[in-house]
């Protein structure tokens, strides 16, 4: 009994070691003072002060298109990926294969970013593409580095699925695409759906891949963030980070609220199906 | 054909823009520094029209063997992520156990709570705790308070807070393979030990602990070596007196504008992953393994 009482107290240090700094970033948002320290009553001025912080906005707006646009690709490239990985057993080069797909999941920031920016400025000597870097050449590293994670992902969803059923589909004479489009695509749609949406945060979130392949005219937003951070505490952060909380608690309470219903309603068909093949 | 065509794709995407720069950061790191765009030698020229000649130069990793500042700094990353994984580990590990032992309904909202933060942007989370640790900062204010300390203590800038905030960051992906398999385990396995006559601590010590490992090393590997060259947390929660060896790769590369010495860095940076790298890989395919069972 005295153990778990032991792992009831680490839970609860944990849970508040995580939660404490972005509940404070968030009271913090609301304070009229310009210290981070010190309470000045409640304002929203520091919203109004982000709305007005065109270098942010712009800054924003760039990061959304390029986690937009890479998370898209990265899912369409993680997604074969995956399915290489998980259906068709041993090929040639699947070592290899496999090790480039998890070798980004890990691999410090710093030696990514560096290696494709020196990959860039190759290209760029010898076949004159891509001319200087922005947002093309920050959206395929994104690409490159993010579709390790939906790969992953689609991976272990079409691992623990059961095969029967594209086998059945097969005998009955469907053709590899028909099948994957109308059976394992909406099986493994979930997988698919959080992918996009982990791809697309990892790219929004970034700061060292991008700072590396980014030209001068583009700033993403963790760029723009790092370095009013370095110059000192701005409280337009504290808001930024509020606005970005709400949004994702958002999105996640209304994604879990429609997978659950998703669950429901297939649990149902499935019931259907076996009382009247019974 | 189709086969052929779902492999080929993300293939060459991967062969050309994973695999071939490392090939390239290998190269330019023999190359020498020169005033140029871009700025480094040529490894490869026609000498005398006729005969190729190659100059490797080892200049470049002569200069890490040499400036005490590199060793230094791979030294001090590899202790600061070695740390962090551990202080990780221990608070991951209750962490992990109460979520797999907690009431079926609860588990789904327990792991979701450990992920949300995860969504939310990592570089605000590590600026968060800037207002906390400062001198005159809300945990400093706090202990005043409570009286456990009457001079404010000097956390923010030293390696104190550079734990706190690798810990903070990569704790879900030491909680995530752990809690996996955690899950797993068969309780059979602990009442019998029970009816043996095994006393809790000592049944966990016997039979969860050892099954739990592969859980331990997967999770360990994917703090530990993002870990050794992270940038972002120590140059905004670390002091200057901190040196690690991705902020010594950034400045090579932007303040020193010397790309040869960077991929050298980088290079040797990658060679001390080699091996976490490759056990990563084992242990992921071994897991996968267990997954098709």
């Amino acid at each position: 009994m005295r153990r778990s009482s032991f792992v009831l107290t680490m839970m609860a240090f944990g849970y508040a070691f995580l939660y404490v700094p972005i509940i404070l970033l968030i009271i913090y948002s609301f304070n009229e003072s310009r210290l981070v320290t010190v309470w000045g009553g409640w304002s929203t001025k520091w919203y109004a002060e982000l709305l007005n912080n065109q270098q942010m906005l712009s800054a924003a707006w760039l990061s959304l298109r390029i986690a937009a646009v890479s998370a898209t690709f990265s899912v369409v490239l993680g997604t074969l990926a995956g399915m290489a990985m998980a259906r068709f057993g041993r090929f040639r080069g699947r070592t290899l294969f496999g090790g480039m797909i998890t070798a980004p999941l890990v691999m410090p920031e710093v030696i990514t970013g560096l290696s494709l920016l020196l990959l860039f400025v190759s290209l760029e000597q010898f076949i004159g593409w891509p001319a200087g870097r922005g947002m093309t050449t920050i959206t395929i590293a994104h690409i490159t580095f993010t579709m390790a994670f939906v790969a992953v992902i689609v991976q272990s969803r079409l691992v623990s699925l059961d095969e029967s059923i594209e086998e059945a589909a097969m005998d009955l004479g469907a053709r590899p695409a028909k099948i994957f489009f109308v059976i394992t695509l909406p099986i493994i749609s979930p997988a698919i759906v959080s992918g996009w949406l982990l791809a697309f945060t990892l790219s929004l979130d970034d700061l060292v891949i991008a700072s590396f392949v980014s030209g001068p005219a583009s700033t993403t937003l963790p760029m723009v963030i790092f370095s009013s951070v370095r110059l000192g505490v701005t409280p337009e952060i504290n808001a930024l980070a509020t606005i970005i909380v709400a949004l994702v608690t958002t999105g996640i309470i209304v994604a879990g609220v429609f997978m659950a219903r998703q669950e429901r309603i297939r649990k149902q068909d499935e019931q259907m199906a076996a009382s009247s093949s019974a | 054909m189709g086969r052929g065509l779902v492999i080929m794709v993300p293939y060459v995407w991967l062969l050309l823009f994973f695999l071939i720069p490392f090939a390239i950061v290998l190269k330019i790191s023999f190359s020498e520094a020169a005033i140029a765009i871009p700025p480094y030698t040529a490894l490869v020229e026609w000498a005398e029209e006729t005969s190729l000649a190659i100059r490797l130069n080892f200049g470049s990793y002569l200069f890490l063997l040499t400036d005490s500042l590199y060793a230094v700094a791979y030294l001090n990353s590899l202790k600061i992520a070695f740390v962090s994984t551990v202080l990780c580990l221990l608070l991951g590990y209750p962490m992990a156990y109460g979520i797999a032992k907690a009431p079926q309904a609860w588990r789904g909202p327990l792991l979701m709570l450990i992920i949300l933060p995860f969504w939310t942007s990592f570089l605000i989370r590590v600026y968060a705790w800037i207002g906390i640790l400062k001198q005159e900062g809300l945990l400093n204010n706090f202990l005043l308070w409570l009286g456990v300390i009457d001079a404010p203590l000097a956390i923010l800038y030293t390696d104190t807070s550079i734990y706190i905030g690798i810990v903070y960051s990569y704790l879900p992906f030491m909680i995530l393979p752990l809690y996996a398999t955690l899950e797993k385990l068969d309780d059979t396995l602990l009442e019998a030990a029970a009816d043996l006559g095994a006393r809790p601590f000592k049944a966990f010590l016997s039979v969860t602990l050892p099954l739990s490992v592969p859980g331990i090393v997967a999770g360990s590997l994917l703090v530990f070596i993002p870990a050794v060259g992270e940038f972002v947390i120590p140059s905004l929660l670390g002091g200057p007196n901190t040196l690690m060896i991705g902020a010594v790769l950034w400045n090579e590369f932007f303040a020193n504008r010397d790309w040869p010495v960077a991929s050298a860095v980088a290079i040797a940076l990658l060679l001390f992953l080699v091996v976490p790298i490759m056990l990563f890989q084992y242990y992921q395919g071994k897991q996968q393994e267990a997954a098709k069972q």
